[in-house]
């Protein structure tokens, strides 16, 4: 178990030095970093004190411990587009991106999981065929084009909901609608379904059967228990996906979150934020992906020795 | 027929794809692989078959919609003034004016300074199937120009990545030991790491361009590749074959790319199949986000971006490319899945 811990602890490091790496090369692949780190009407006097302060006369090791350890103290520049700087930037679009991807992965969870056992059960049913559906549209269907679709047809057609922004309660419906359906809704009902499946073949549940145990009993109490680890294990790894495919549900529902001022510094070509952003979303990722191994290892002995 | 299934298993792996689709032994596979066909074939052809220029518009036609809401205008009758020349770029005068020419063919004895009856018929040429974009441009042309963008980005994206993913994996799994250690932690590495978020870094540090998204593409791709190919080579490396083949003084090299490949090619059609879905998603996510091919290129990601404020006038301008989006990786994922059944069955637990 230690061993296991130490494992991810140092593949977390690794991550987060890999993205500092390619974010501090790139930056000075093009040449001067100034150049993408400063916006054209910089002044003579800000172009020498940043040099200054990147210590672009120092060699490339140094200038990369200089980087490394503004980003340690949170130091990650000053946004080029909204002068202010970046942690500040990023810090107030946290709760926005928090809540959308919390409650599309709640709606997933609690979508996915029966529709997946319901599909198992009642294999070959109608049912069966709804939640088959409703996989093959989720895996294939880019999500921001069902948005975009959501949109048109419950905001503008029906005028049910908003089409965009974060007002109301109601505003949460579409993205959250989009998110957990081009996100992991798909995998978790698959899983759930195909673990099902294969937990209600085994031998103890025939034995359940033979005992004349109610259906109901089989079901929930012995089979789920145990085909649930698989689509847990999938919960885990999806979360930090769920971030990343936020970046196209929060452009085209123009939710104030991280992913929407990720594609602004895309567009305004901010370097600063996009560098800052990537670091804060990496550590997130990363330590959410942590927490779900160490959980999962305790919950499940087997996945220490994976 | 018994005798067919042992030839069979001897037969390249294509042969019996073919054959097994012959046979149709899944009837609702001939939907997935007409779609198939139809966007190869289109972006194979976009040059020959489309019907207007993919990047130029008509600015009397923007947001113009499709079949469904055409209504031809009846014939109207208009004075037109013959004229020498008529300047091309003038909409307006092109109105009330007809050139000398034009005007011959309708009255041999028109001269320059007449005025003349001319039945205006509009139509013909001014419609266009699916409908136009905000710059007048015709929107199934751009489609299928499309296709031949995320074939192409796809099909490039899979010869990289495929290519260092497969060398990578055989070379972890064959050797072993800290090789293996070094690779697989690399794969682990790329698989953690936010790679739309990376991407945007590195289109925003070097600009968009096509190479650069193959690129990006690869990068995320081959680990996929490099999994499923080390764990096929652990599984080979043992066969008596293998090792027959070493007694007979085969080099490494030549084991692997001669015995090992062809032994694992199976499972690497099959993944390549599936990720063929996974690349034209990225594409177009990326080139949604305006981080792909740059403008005016038609990719489906940046028409469906296109259409995006103007969904309310113009439904069709995202909804339809992101349809063919849907309806090709759709049939890539039922197409891939019925092929990873018939070929090779243990694959299902990478699910």
């Amino acid at each position: 178990m230690q061993r296991f811990l130490v494992r991810r602890f140092f593949l977390m490091i690794i991550t987060l030095l890999a993205v500092s790496m390619i974010i501090f090369v790139m930056a000075r692949v093009g040449g001067d970093p100034r150049s993408l780190l400063l916006d054209d009407h910089a002044t003579k006097e800000q172009w020498e004190l940043l040099g200054e302060e990147l210590g672009l006369n120092k060699p490339l090791y140094h200038q990369y411990a200089i980087f490394m350890s503004g980003v340690l103290r949170g130091d990650f520049g000053e946004s080029i587009s909204q002068r202010r700087p970046v942690l500040e930037v990023v810090a107030e679009k946290v709760p926005a991106t928090l809540q959308l991807g919390g409650a599309a992965f709640l709606l997933a969870l609690v979508v996915g999981i029966p529709l997946g056992v319901m599909s198992a059960v009642l294999r070959g049913s109608a049912l069966d065929q709804i939640g088959r559906a409703v996989a093959l549209i989720g895996q294939a269907a880019p999500s921001f084009w069902l948005g975009i679709i959501f949109i048109f047809f419950f905001a503008v057609y029906l005028g049910w909901v908003p089409p965009s922004g974060r007002q109301d309660w109601n505003s949460f419906i579409l993205p959250t609608v989009t998110l957990a359906w081009g996100g992991f809704l798909a995998g978790s009902l698959r899983l759930m379904r195909s673990a099902m499946l294969d937990t209600l073949d085994s031998e103890y549940i025939k034995l359940a059967r033979a005992k004349g145990l109610p259906s109901r009993a089989i079901v929930w109490k012995h089979a789920f228990r145990n085909a649930l680890i698989p689509p847990l294990t999938l919960a885990g790894v999806s979360m930090p996906a769920i971030l990343t495919g936020s970046i196209t549900t929060e452009l085209v529902f123009a939710w104030p979150g991280m992913g929407q001022l990720a594609v602004q510094a895309l567009w305004s070509s901010d370097y600063p934020l996009i560098q800052g952003l990537t670091i804060m979303f990496t550590l997130g990722y990363v330590f959410i992906a942590l927490i779900v191994d160490v959980l999962y290892a305790y919950i499940d002995p087997r996945i220490r020795y994976l | 027929m018994a005798n067919a299934t042992v030839l069979s298993s001897t037969q390249p792996v294509i042969v019996r794809a073919l054959r097994a689709i012959a046979r149709w032994r899944r009837p609702v596979l001939i939907i997935p692989v007409i779609i198939l066909t139809s966007v190869v074939v289109a972006g194979i052809t976009a040059n020959w078959i489309s019907p207007h220029d993919p990047n130029v518009g008509d600015p009397n036609h923007r947001l113009q919609p499709g079949f469904w809401g055409y209504e031809p205008t009846p014939p109207v009758i208009v004075t037109k003034e013959v004229v020498a020349v008529i300047s091309p770029s003038d909409i307006e005068l092109q109105k009330t004016q007809i050139t000398e020419y034009n005007a011959r063919q309708i009255d041999p004895n028109a001269v320059i300074g007449d005025k003349m009856d001319v039945v205006v018929r509009e139509g013909i040429d001014t419609f266009y199937i699916l409908g136009t974009d905000h710059l007048g441009r015709d929107l199934l042309t751009r489609i299928i120009h499309g296709a031949r963008v995320s074939l192409v980005m796809a099909a490039l994206t899979l010869l990289v990545g495929g290519t260092m993913g497969t060398v990578l994996g055989l070379t972890a799994g064959w050797y072993g030991g800290w090789i293996d250690e070094a690779v697989m932690r690399m794969v682990d590495i790329i698989l953690a790491l936010p790679l739309i978020l990376v991407a945007l870094v590195l289109v925003v540090a070097l600009g968009p361009s096509f190479q650069l998204i193959i690129v990006i593409m690869a990068i995320a791709i081959w680990p996929l590749f490099t999994r499923v190919v080390r764990g096929e080579v652990l599984r080979v490396k043992t066969a008596d074959y293998v090792a027959l083949a070493k007694v007979a003084g085969a080099g490494t090299i030549r084991i692997m790319f001669v015995h090992i490949l062809p032994g694992i090619a199976n499972s690497m059609i099959v993944v390549a199949t599936l990720l063929v879905g996974v690349v034209i998603l990225l594409e177009a996510a990326l080139s949604f986000l305006g981080a792909g091919v740059p403008p005016p290129t038609p990719a489906w990601g940046s028409m469906l971006s296109e259409g995006r404020d103007r969904i309310a006038v113009a439904w069709w301008i995202s909804t339809l490319p992101g349809l063919a989006i849907f309806l090709t990786v759709l049939s890539l994922n039922l197409f891939g899945d019925w092929l990873r059944d018939a070929l090779d069955p243990r694959l299902r637990q990478l699910e």
